[in-house]
């Protein structure tokens, strides 16, 4: 680890090397040790481990770590990113084993004095770098129909009137970004391709507990599958790589429930 | 596929109407856990706790207790529920840990047969249990046989 002498003041919870913090000093860079899981489908049989060395301030992501890489140092670095500020879900990665959004974990907030490991999500298909194909996930999403379901037309001229305590229900589902740091953080999605995922029932329950739809029972048998709910282990990988901050776990437990009522 | 599928045309067929072996699975496994909570813990405090305690423990201590239908029907109940729940749990561990094929199904049908064999053994252990069989020698039974 080679960290420079100074600080900013404004940084002093970076407090891995706190010695080195100088009062009113300039905002001078440290080197950070990346450490990037490569893939090239083209050339590569086996993803390997390739060294980066990078200029960083405290104040910075690893998503800039990411861009400094590929604008300066390797070009053929491949990863998704679209917003870069927490809202798209595009940039969910494996950041020192575990599942983050690149552009919402701050670099004060590891431990530069060893390298920070990224690689790709586990458990989907890897296709080069840190890009996995998202399609099985989203097939997931799909399957328990993610859309307003309503059999009744709303009264003319109005919207469908909903109470504080009912949208209550399912608010905290509401946060989803598709990102699918949760699926991917899940044990039995990684042995298990068929489970349903924890992203597909946050968003089934988003609909489940919704006063206004009407399609309830129809997710609920759909989540009532053999690799439905069932296979939920409560392991709480999910809720502790959630970006959103979503409690999934207990969301799942909430759609068992249901399952159980036959009813949300 | 990449677009959202027009509504009310769902992706997957619904579950076929049945028994869903997973559901009952997981229902199951919470049921009996908490039913085993109180026959364990009954059974350590009569086998422990009570009278003379951990001492009083021998073979004609657990031939009392079989002699008695409570006790049976206890006992019968806990190798039952402890066997299942247990069974089942190493049958999610394989499903978790392995990948479907040959092996998987190896080990399941090793888990079902392993619990059947001692259910059926136990079982028939604790209600045709005698302590003092008939034409057994004087030396092969315990001394409260001769009293």
């Amino acid at each position: 680890m080679t960290m420079t002498a100074h600080q900013d003041t404004s940084v002093t919870t970076a407090t891995q090397d706190a010695s080195t913090v100088a009062i009113s000093a300039p905002l001078t860079p440290f080197t950070v040790t990346f450490i990037i899981r490569r893939f090239n489908p083209d050339s590569d049989t086996e993803p390997r481990w390739q060294d980066f060395d990078v200029d960083m301030y405290s104040t910075d992501r690893v998503l800039d770590a990411l861009h400094k890489i590929k604008w300066e140092q390797d070009g053929s670095l491949t990863f998704r990113r679209s917003c870069a500020h927490g809202i798209c879900g595009s940039d969910a990665m494996r950041i020192n084993g575990r599942n983050r959004l690149a552009c919402k974990t701050l670099i004060k907030d590891l431990d530069i004095s060893r390298p920070i490991y990224v690689e790709a999500i586990k458990g989907l298909p890897l296709e080069k770098d840190l890009v996995v194909n998202m399609e099985p996930f989203f097939a997931s999403f799909r399957a328990v129909q993610p859309f307003l379901i309503a059999s009744t037309a709303p009264e003319t001229g109005k919207e469908r009137v909903q109470s504080v305590a009912q949208r209550e229900l399912f608010d905290d589902t509401t946060k989803c970004i598709l990102c699918a740091a949760c699926t991917s953080s899940c044990p039995v999605f990684w042995t298990d391709g068929q489970y349903f995922g924890p992203a597909a029932i946050v968003n089934a329950h988003r609909f489940i507990f919704d006063s206004r739809d009407d399609a309830a029972t129809t997710r609920l048998d759909i989540l009532n599958d053999k690799e439905g709910v069932w296979r939920c282990r409560t392991t709480f990988n999910c809720s502790e790589a959630c970006p959103r901050g979503i409690e999934v776990t207990k969301a799942i437990s909430e759609v068992k429930q249901a399952v159980l009522r036959g009813r949300p | 596929m990449t677009t959202i599928e027009a509504p009310r045309s769902p992706t997957r067929t619904p579950l076929r109407h049945g028994i869903n072996l997973e559901k009952w699975g997981w229902v199951y496994m919470r049921i009996s856990g908490v039913i085993l909570l109180v026959l364990i813990f009954g059974h350590l405090f009569a086998n422990l706790m009570v009278g003379e305690g951990v001492k009083a423990i021998d073979f004609g201590f657990v031939g009392g207790k079989w002699a008695n239908p409570f006790w049976q029907w206890w006992d019968v109940l806990m190798l039952w529920l402890a066997l299942i729940h247990g069974a089942n749990g190493m049958r999610t561990l394989v499903n978790d840990y392995s990948k479907p094929g040959t092996l998987q199904k190896v080990m399941k049908i090793a888990l079902v047969a392993s619990a059947a064999i001692l259910i059926a053994l136990g079982t028939l252990v604790v209600f045709a249990f005698d302590p003092c069989p008939a034409g057994a020698g004087a030396d092969l039974v315990p001394s409260f046989c001769n009293a």
